[in-house]
């Protein structure tokens, strides 16, 4: 049996320079993952690597998802094998509608599954369930993607098309930041609507904030481009306490080759 | 300049005239003979433009100079078209239709329903036969009129003639197709859209061209809004594709009248557009939008100018292009606001998407402004299709080609919203997905 994603010593280059060096992270379906870490450590290159986009050079180690060979498939094809990337800065998209980009991507999706494209009336009966669960208004579905939405609504429309799509692995970019208290509850009440024995998530996130309402059974730090300390919940407890230097300090020691990358 | 050995494509206009000129309409009338003989020898002693010429720089007319196109001869009978024009009729626009086949009326062909008081919709062939004197004031006018407008002033055969009185509206659009037909054909449409004070018309200009066919459009349009009147216009550019299309519209605008052009731009091998309007009273407002989708080996340019000559007007312009293959597009967007008219407010904006390594456009934004407490900008991007965007899309899991259709289909849209006529908007729509690799997978968008 697979773990779900395995990642092995990925190295990542952005313009030569160095932003991942030998990462080492193995994900089973039904958990929560938290990965922690200053600004800077790689945490959003993971997480767009994963994802596949192609601005980031891969130079070394592998990803396999579900046994198979990740880094080989089009950001599109992942998308329909179940990874689901909530963006941190999500894209504004002028001229196409909410509901047109959830309509196609949930029937893609379903079209690779084997299952029948939704019609009209099933569809709309289904995001409107969906957009309840998010407090969205109706009108943000009828709205061009993303555009003139206030921060909180970007993020809440990442959950919404995260709950349409019931991805197998979900990796959530920074999806607390930008929030007042009220939108960080919807969107974790969100998250937490979707977590299932058969869906595996990772939450990269700064602060420990969004942990007290999605509750990680995994936290990972990042630093100098590999995961430098892993331990339970009580991690990201202690990390909000103490910061992030003290874990610097003692994974430095001349095992991180990069960290030059490092930087505020 | 008039030798005769140096300039035989001049020559051959010129005795292309002489054969044709008793059949034209009007030539029993004086002014019409003076106003057309004045034209000819504006061409005659100016002839084609060439690539020296500032205007003409980026867009080379040698083709249509090379090539011995000859003016059409009015037809006995238009039976046997009904198909060929069926694909380009609007099911929701079948009020008012005036059919010219090769630059002539085909009565058949063409239909005018009830008409509100004060309104006439007819053909200009017709009028220069019946009432000229109502013509003169218009026809003899030749502001901001290119060489190529000289050409079609002597040639003109005919065209709409659309008169409202004022305060009168006409609701439903009109719609003016020009279908060519004939290899060779020199058509000289001329259409005159006076709308008086207060009064409100929607016309769609339309020009289709039989697939295979070698032609020369050269189009004219004059419109006049008076006080407080609304003209709104749309010309959509089918031509076929080996097609040569130059099109001129001239607006002249009265107090608080307002003109919107809308310039689709799909068809012809070498197509150019001068669209100009004037303010010659306060209050003036004009929206100048247009959208050029060309590929292969198409060339497709743009003049458009918009000349504030008195206070409190308001300008917006709004090009967009798409442009694929080799192809090559031009845009120059002249701004003038003249002394004294103050408080113009004035927006320009040119964005235009390049698809392909080959294709190239040249864009020009020319701002000329003489008085002081005026309020105008203008912007022009040149541009590839959004990196994050396509990436977003994909992590969608739409597929990349798809992806890129969706975003061009969305970038051209834009301009095609702006048009008020919802049957209209839906045929672009369609044109656009039917040249759009993919273009069917984004169908129910449309």
């Amino acid at each position: 049996m697979h773990a779900l994603l395995e990642v092995r010593s990925l190295e990542v280059r952005v313009e030569d320079k160095p932003i991942l060096s030998g990462l080492n992270l193995t994900v089973n379906a039904g958990e929560v993952h938290a990965i922690m870490g200053p600004n800077g450590s790689g945490k959003s290159t993971l997480a767009q690597v994963l994802a596949g986009r192609e601005s980031f050079v891969v130079t070394g180690g592998e990803v396999r998802y579900q046994g198979r060979d990740l880094l080989a498939m089009a950001p599109e094809e992942r998308a329909r094998e179940g990874i689901f990337l909530a963006f941190q800065y999500p894209v504004e998209i002028p001229g196409v509608s909410n509901v047109y980009l959830l309509k196609s991507a949930l029937n893609s999706v379903r079209k690779h599954q084997g299952l029948a494209e939704l019609d009209a009336v099933e569809f709309l009966a289904l995001v409107r369930q969906k957009m309840k669960l998010m407090q969205m208004p109706d009108d943000l579905l009828y709205r061009a993607v993303n555009e003139g939405f206030s921060g909180g609504e970007k993020k809440r429309n990442e959950i919404l098309q995260m709950a349409m799509l019931e991805p197998k692995l979900a990796i959530l970019d920074e999806t607390d930041s930008g929030l007042d208290i009220d939108a960080l509850q919807v969107v974790a009440n969100g998250i937490n609507a979707l977590r299932r024995a058969d869906r595996a998530m990772i939450l990269v996130t700064h602060y420990q904030r969004l942990l007290d309402y999605v509750v990680p059974d995994h936290v990972h730090v990042l630093a100098h481009g590999r995961i430098v300390k892993s331990g339970g919940k009580e991690l990201a407890l202690e990390l909000e306490q103490r910061g992030y230097a003290w874990i610097e300090t003692e994974a430095g020691g001349g095992t991180a080759p990069a960290r030059g990358a490092v930087t505020q | 300049m008039n030798d005769a050995q140096s300039h035989p494509a001049r020559d051959r206009i010129l005795a292309d005239y002489a054969q044709v000129a008793p059949l034209l309409p009007g030539a029993r009338t004086p002014w019409v003979i003076r106003t057309r003989g004045m034209a000819l020898d504006q061409f005659a002693q100016a002839g084609f433009p060439s690539t020296r010429d500032e205007e003409w720089k980026y867009t080379s007319v040698a083709a249509i100079e090379k090539r011995s196109f000859t003016a059409m001869r009015k037809r006995a009978d238009y039976r046997g078209f009904e198909t060929e024009i069926a694909t380009h009729l609007f099911a929701d626009l079948a009020s008012h239709r005036l059919v010219f086949v090769d630059g002539c009326h085909a009565p058949a062909l063409s239909t005018v329903g009830r008409l509100p008081f004060g309104v006439t919709v007819g053909t200009l062939g017709d009028a220069l036969e019946r009432t000229p004197e109502a013509l003169e004031p218009y026809l003899t006018q030749a502001r901001h009129q290119t060489i190529f407008g000289s050409l079609n002033t002597a040639f003109v055969s005919d065209g709409a003639y659309v008169h409202l009185e004022r305060g009168a509206a006409l609701e439903e659009p009109i719609h003016v197709l020009f279908v060519a037909t004939t290899p060779n054909a020199a058509i000289h449409p001329r259409n005159l859209i006076v709308a008086q004070a207060g009064a409100q018309v929607t016309v769609i200009e339309h020009y289709v061209g039989r697939d295979g066919a070698e032609y020369f459009t050269n189009a004219v349009t004059q419109i006049f809004t008076a006080n407080g009147a609304t003209v709104e216009h749309c010309k959509l550019q089918q031509e076929a594709p080996q097609g040569f299309h130059i099109g001129a519209i001239h607006a002249t605008q009265s107090r608080d009248s307002r003109f919107v052009s809308h310039s689709m731009a799909f068809g012809a091998a070498l197509a150019r557009n001068d669209i100009t309007t004037t303010f010659d009273a306060v209050g003036c407002t004009t929206a100048l939008n247009g959208l050029y989708l060309v590929g292969g080996r198409q060339h497709v340019d743009h003049h458009t100018r918009i000349d504030h000559c008195q206070p409190n007007g308001t300008s917006r312009e709004y090009y967009r292009g798409v442009l694929d293959g080799r192809s090559r597009g031009v845009f120059n967007g002249k701004v003038i606001v003249h002394p004294g008219a103050q408080h113009t407010d004035a927006q320009q904006l040119n964005h235009n998407l390049l698809l392909s390594e080959g294709s190239e456009i040249d864009t020009k934004p020319q701002l000329e402004i003489y008085a002081d407490d005026v309020k105008c900008t203008h912007g022009a991007t040149i541009g590839q299709l959004d990196d994050a965007q396509i990436f977003y899309l994909r992590s969608r899991g739409v597929e990349e080609a798809t992806a890129r259709a969706l975003l061009t289909y969305a970038f051209a849209q834009d301009v095609i919203d702006r048009i008020p006529v919802a049957p209209v908007r839906a045929r672009l729509a369609q044109l656009l997905l039917s040249r759009l690799p993919q273009g069917h997978r984004i169908r129910e968008l449309a």
